[in-house]
């Protein structure tokens, strides 16, 4: 991919290099030309990628002491909060690392919209992405089962409902699922293996989320095709890991934030309850990063429509690449995308606040418009847009924004350190 | 000292700090995820364990468990406590005198760790060539002070922190 083959200066270099060309690997990642006015909302993807090693690493610790069985399984738990050495640190890291894994995905999600970056020649990437955070939710769902608290068997009880609105065989698939009448051992065994099994799979697409990046090159604030390298290129190393490294640990202070001073805070005080299936708890809701999808399923009257319309909700997702018809990438130079784009912003803010209220009354209404606006955005204004709306003119390259005064202030100035430092 | 070496020293320093920062940071947060795999606070709890051996008649021996291990308590008639004291300390691949494994006045009971000092197996009582142990995977003999006499193990078995509560109570831990 980079221009130049890469050669090892020493010899025992080279001989691996050409059995196992991992250095010149090193060396393009090192390389990798990058725009330079990327602004800190491309730092997302660096974020992403600790917070997937951090589940890993905790939650392999985690495996070494829970007991996947109905009846030791909540013990095990309250185990590793007050027995195990740093167990509670481990824990607490590992469920509000989940909740920072998708703060940070949504925005990483939102920062893709806005500036176009799954459009062509990027849709694969975003394919992936998609696959990634459909096998996020999964596995969200499933390590949330594992404490065997009331909120983990209600909500795998009716998480796995939902396969039941399939017609004819809808009942049997469900108890296949369960591995029994009910949700029990065996759901929660098979459930610990998938939870287990899931991030070494995201771990693999995110491998190919990178080399399928990598091909075509980053997107920029710009949206505009460059050439690589050149003037509006930086190496990935050292600029852009500086630039990662810092807003990763502004990231992580936040995160620490969570985990030291109120690690309770985003779950719900009914799963250090234990499992009971003799009683539901009084207002079950699913953890805060699934609530829109959740507002979508309860806003249909009927039961198959509501599981439909909820993983619809996911494939207008996937589609999107051809679902935005406009050839211009960035919203920048979008004025009328731009105030859709924050209209849908709100729109999926209010279906997660909605997914919180109990599905009656005025929320339920409120509930269908921003479900029906959902699907809208995707299927009528997207399409649209591309035909109606007058974008503005694109720059020839990201320098010349700058070198007029226009867009992007920061690029500037770090030119200008770039010509300090030489 | 000329202004771009002002510079040059100021960074040096702030990338020293920085890596020791770093260093210290890192260091904090790999010690939880390296002392979660040792014993914890519970399983320390159960190093002491009570046991009762008023039951136990001359000759005869339990074995009970401490810490996961089998712990060997053996009352010895006179005959094998006269046999253990009279063997040669140069006898012996790890000179011990019986008398030193055994507490004062009490030297009929031989309380130790029941584990081969070879590979950690768990020796056969009353087998092997010196009436004490023999253990079965690798053939190492022990006499009746459970100290080894033949075979690949190089120590003898091990005797515990112990004391007498009472003439009919151990305490072992």
């Amino acid at each position: 991919m980079s221009e130049h083959e890469y050669v090892p200066k020493s010899k025992a270099g080279k001989w691996f290099n050409d059995r196992l060309p991992l250095l010149s690997l090193g060396a393009h990642l090192s390389d990798y030309p990058t725009p330079k006015n990327l602004n800190y909302w491309w730092t997302f993807g660096g974020i992403l990628t600790f917070c997937l090693i951090t589940q890993i690493v905790t939650g392999i610790v985690l495996a070494m002491h829970y007991v996947a069985h109905a009846d030791l399984a909540f013990e095990s738990v309250e185990k590793i909060m007050r027995d195990v050495n740093y167990g509670w640190l481990i824990r607490y890291i590992h469920s509000n690392g989940a909740s920072m894994f998708f703060l940070a995905v949504y925005i990483h999600i939102f920062r893709s919209l806005f500036f176009g970056s799954f459009k062509s020649p990027r849709e694969l990437i975003w394919i992936i992405g998609m696959l990634i955070y459909i096998l996020m939710m999964a596995a969200a769902f499933m390590g949330y089962v594992l404490p065997w608290g009331q909120m983990s068997f209600w909500g795998a009880t009716v998480i796995t409902n939902l396969f039941s609105a399939i017609p004819l065989v809808g009942e049997s698939v469900v108890t296949w699922l369960w591995g029994g009448y009910s949700v029990d051992n065996p759901t929660l065994t098979r459930f610990f293996s998938l939870h287990y099994l899931i991030p070494f799979l995201i771990l693999g697409l995110v491998v190919l989320h990178i080399w399928a990046l990598h091909i075509p090159g980053n997107n920029n604030p710009v949206g505009i095709d460059i050439k690589k390298p050149s003037k509006d290129t930086v190496p990935f190393h050292p600029y852009i890991t500086v630039k990662d490294i810092f807003a990763l640990l502004m990231f992580m202070i936040i995160f620490a934030g969570f985990v030291f001073f109120s690690p309770n805070v985003l779950g719900h005080a009914d799963n250090y309850i234990p499992a009971n299936p003799l009683v539901t708890p009084a207002h079950i809701v699913p953890e805060w990063y699934l609530l829109p999808f959740y507002a979508i399923l309860r806003s249909v009257p009927d039961k198959l429509g509501g599981v439909i319309l909820m993983f619809g909700a996911l494939f207008v997702l996937i589609i999107l690449p051809w679902l935005d018809t406009s050839k211009v990438r960035s919203a920048v130079f979008r004025p009328m995308y731009r105030q859709f784009f924050w209209i849908f912003v709100v729109d999926v803010l209010a279906l997660g606040y909605l997914g919180a209220m109990p599905a009656e009354g005025i929320y339920l209404f409120l509930a269908r418009i921003a479900t029906t606006y959902y699907f809208l955005h995707f299927i009528v204004v997207l399409p649209a847009l591309g035909f109606v709306e007058k974008t503005d003119p694109l720059p020839a390259s990201i320098s010349e924004p700058v070198l007029t005064g226009g867009f992007g202030a920061v690029p500037a100035r770090s030119d200008k350190i770039i010509n300090e430092t030489k | 000292m000329s202004k771009q070496e002002d510079k040059k020293d100021r960074r040096d320093f702030l990338f020293t700090a920085s890596y020791t920062v770093g260093a210290v940071g890192i260091g904090a947060t790999i010690w939880p995820f390296i002392h979660q795999m040792n014993p914890d606070e519970s399983v320390k709890a159960l190093a002491t364990t009570e046991v009762d051996i008023s039951q136990v008649e001359p000759g005869k021996s339990i074995t009970v468990l401490w810490r996961g291990k089998p712990i060997f308590i053996k009352r010895r008639t006179p005959e094998e406590i006269q046999e253990a004291q009279s063997v040669k300390l140069e006898d012996l691949p790890d000179p011990q005198r019986d008398e030193d494994r055994v507490k004062d006045g009490k030297n009929e009971w031989l309380v130790m760790v029941g584990v081969c000092t070879h590979l950690g197996c768990v020796p056969l009582k009353d087998k092997g060539e010196f009436n004490g142990w023999f253990c079965p995977c690798h053939g190492s003999h022990y006499d009746i002070s459970g100290r080894v006499r033949k075979g690949p193990a190089p120590k003898n078995m091990e005797i515990p922190a112990y004391k007498f509560v009472n003439n009919n109570t151990i305490k072992i831990g």
